[in-house]
């Protein structure tokens, strides 16, 4: 049998040991990413094999956190991809402010850079004071970094040309307080988001929601938790509701895409044109 | 082109399934000179990493279409592999193939400070398809790609480098070289000259079954 045989069969145990002794299910991520992590994760502790790990993770709980931080860090940015804001604020706002109240789902909101993008872009189209808008995340940690909202200050500068680009009104730095080498985000963006964990690969609907934003986040599942996951959007949105995927994920590519109408294709924005789930 | 096949006891060779390429600065003229010796019906996938621009918003791939024959894309997350087409990787994302025939895009972190980096794309087309694969490595002011290079060839796939003499940026095909992984050193066009050679063998040998799951 061949290495890369024999690794398939440790990341399939490490998986199910996880699954079985913590209730956190890997088994449904995309493998080829999930595995690249395992093996930087191994190097990084100077493991030999997968194997090897698992007693370890089976009986320590905190060395299983570790592995499991590895397994949810997404790495994003502030207004990444500015022309899909751009779209939210000429093409979705719009729609939005002829409901008298929205609530808005970020599933998926790692540490919290693109709830705090759309909560700028719905402060200066008027809706944001209308909204509730939940920020969620399995991954506790990565959840209260979010509600802290304090970002390098380099990242920031970053994010402040696409800021102008996504059709900013103002300057990025009107909405955080710069401190050193640091900024934490205003307040007030903070008023109207929720954050709560929220487990896509087993948790359910929790309301009806106007528009759900979840970009690069089923980039890093399989085929069928992706189905269970448009499952549970679809059945959470409202009709005419809005659906905002990553750029380069399509719903051509599920079984989904006759639910829904194509808002804008390349900022891959949809609206839900069925009545029911 | 003598011995870049591995004859086996009975006189067959091995069979090929797709084709990896990575490129730097320098890398996208020596992507299109290699390309432009294949036809439209080339009968293998070919996957690419070109450091891209994050904001590139795929002009890379489509100038690049309009360069060569067989059909140029920028692929989405778990687009279908097809034979005869070359997938692009979409500036800002890293691309892996999935062992069961499909594209897959992460963004994780950079990685030697790529986005898409060669590396995280060789080595899993390593684990995908084993021996396989050929990686090719072209012009570069990294060296991003050595240790996917080195993936592959522990995989028992094949490893080409664009001659360092020739490649505008010659660091990145140098670095594989120096780390002893690449089988053979050629200009691009060779390489592919090499590729069409190996690509009429694969279409005379006929399909080559349904299996994309090299280890089930």
């Amino acid at each position: 049998m061949k290495p890369p045989q024999i690794e398939n069969i440790e990341v399939d145990l490490l998986l199910e040991a996880i699954f079985r002794r913590y209730g956190y299910d890997f088994r449904s991520y995309a493998r080829a990413s999930i595995e690249r992590r395992i093996r930087q994760f191994l190097a990084d502790i100077g493991g030999e094999s997968i194997s090897q790990i698992i007693p370890k993770v089976l009986y320590d709980r905190d060395f299983f956190m570790q592995l499991a931080r590895r397994f949810s860090i997404s790495v994003t940015e502030m207004f990444r991809d500015p022309f899909v804001y751009r779209a939210v604020r000429e093409t979705v706002a719009p729609m939005l402010r002829t409901w008298p109240h929205i609530k808005i789902w970020n599933a998926g909101c790692a540490t919290g850079e693109e709830v705090y993008s759309l909560a700028i872009v719905l402060k200066e189209e008027g809706v944001f004071d209308r909204a509730t808008v939940y920020a969620t995340d399995f991954n506790d940690e990565a959840l209260a970094r979010a509600k802290e909202g304090i970002y390098e200050i380099d990242r920031l500068r970053e994010a402040s040309g696409n800021y102008q680009q996504a059709g900013g009104k103002s300057s990025l730095s009107a909405y955080y307080h710069a401190r050193y080498d640091a900024v934490a985000m205003d307040s007030t963006l903070k008023q109207r988001i929720v954050f709560s964990n929220h487990n896509l690969v087993s948790d359910h609907v929790f309301g009806e929601m106007h528009l759900i934003f979840c970009r690069n986040v089923m980039i890093y599942f399989n085929r069928e938790l992706q189905k269970r996951v448009l499952g549970l959007f679809t059945e959470s949105l409202a009709r005419g509701g809005f659906l905002c995927l990553g750029t380069k994920e399509d719903l051509r590519f599920t079984d989904f895409s006759g639910r829904y109408a194509v808002v804008d294709d390349r900022a891959k924005i949809y609206k839900k044109t069925v009545a029911d789930g | 082109m003598a011995g870049f096949y591995i004859m086996k006891g009975d006189g067959s060779h091995d069979r090929y399934r797709a084709v990896a390429i990575g490129g730097s600065a320098g890398g996208a003229a020596a992507l299109e000179t290699l390309l432009s010796c294949l036809t439209g019906d080339f009968p293998l996938p070919i996957l690419v990493v070109q450091h891209l621009h994050p904001a590139d918003g795929g002009a890379f791939s489509r100038q690049l279409a309009r360069t060569v024959a067989p059909e140029v894309i920028e692929p989405c997350d778990k687009e279908r592999i097809e034979a005869g087409r070359v997938y692009t990787a979409p500036a800002n994302y890293h691309m892996v193939v999935e062992r069961e025939g499909t594209i897959g895009l992460s963004i994780d972190g950079k990685v030697n400070f790529s986005r898409p980096s060669i590396d995280v794309l060789f080595e899993s087309a390593a684990n995908a398809w084993g021996r396989e694969v050929t990686a090719v490595i072209l012009s570069g002011a990294s060296a991003d790609g050595t240790e996917g290079m080195r993936a592959v060839r522990a995989a028992g796939g094949r490893t080409i480098a664009q001659d360092p003499a020739e490649a505008r940026y010659p660091l990145m095909p140098q670095s594989a070289i120096d780390a002893r992984v690449v089988e053979r050193v050629l200009p691009a066009a060779a390489i592919g000259q090499l590729l069409h050679a190996l690509g009429s063998r694969e279409k005379a040998a006929g399909p080559c079954g349904m299996n994309l799951l090299p280890y089930g």
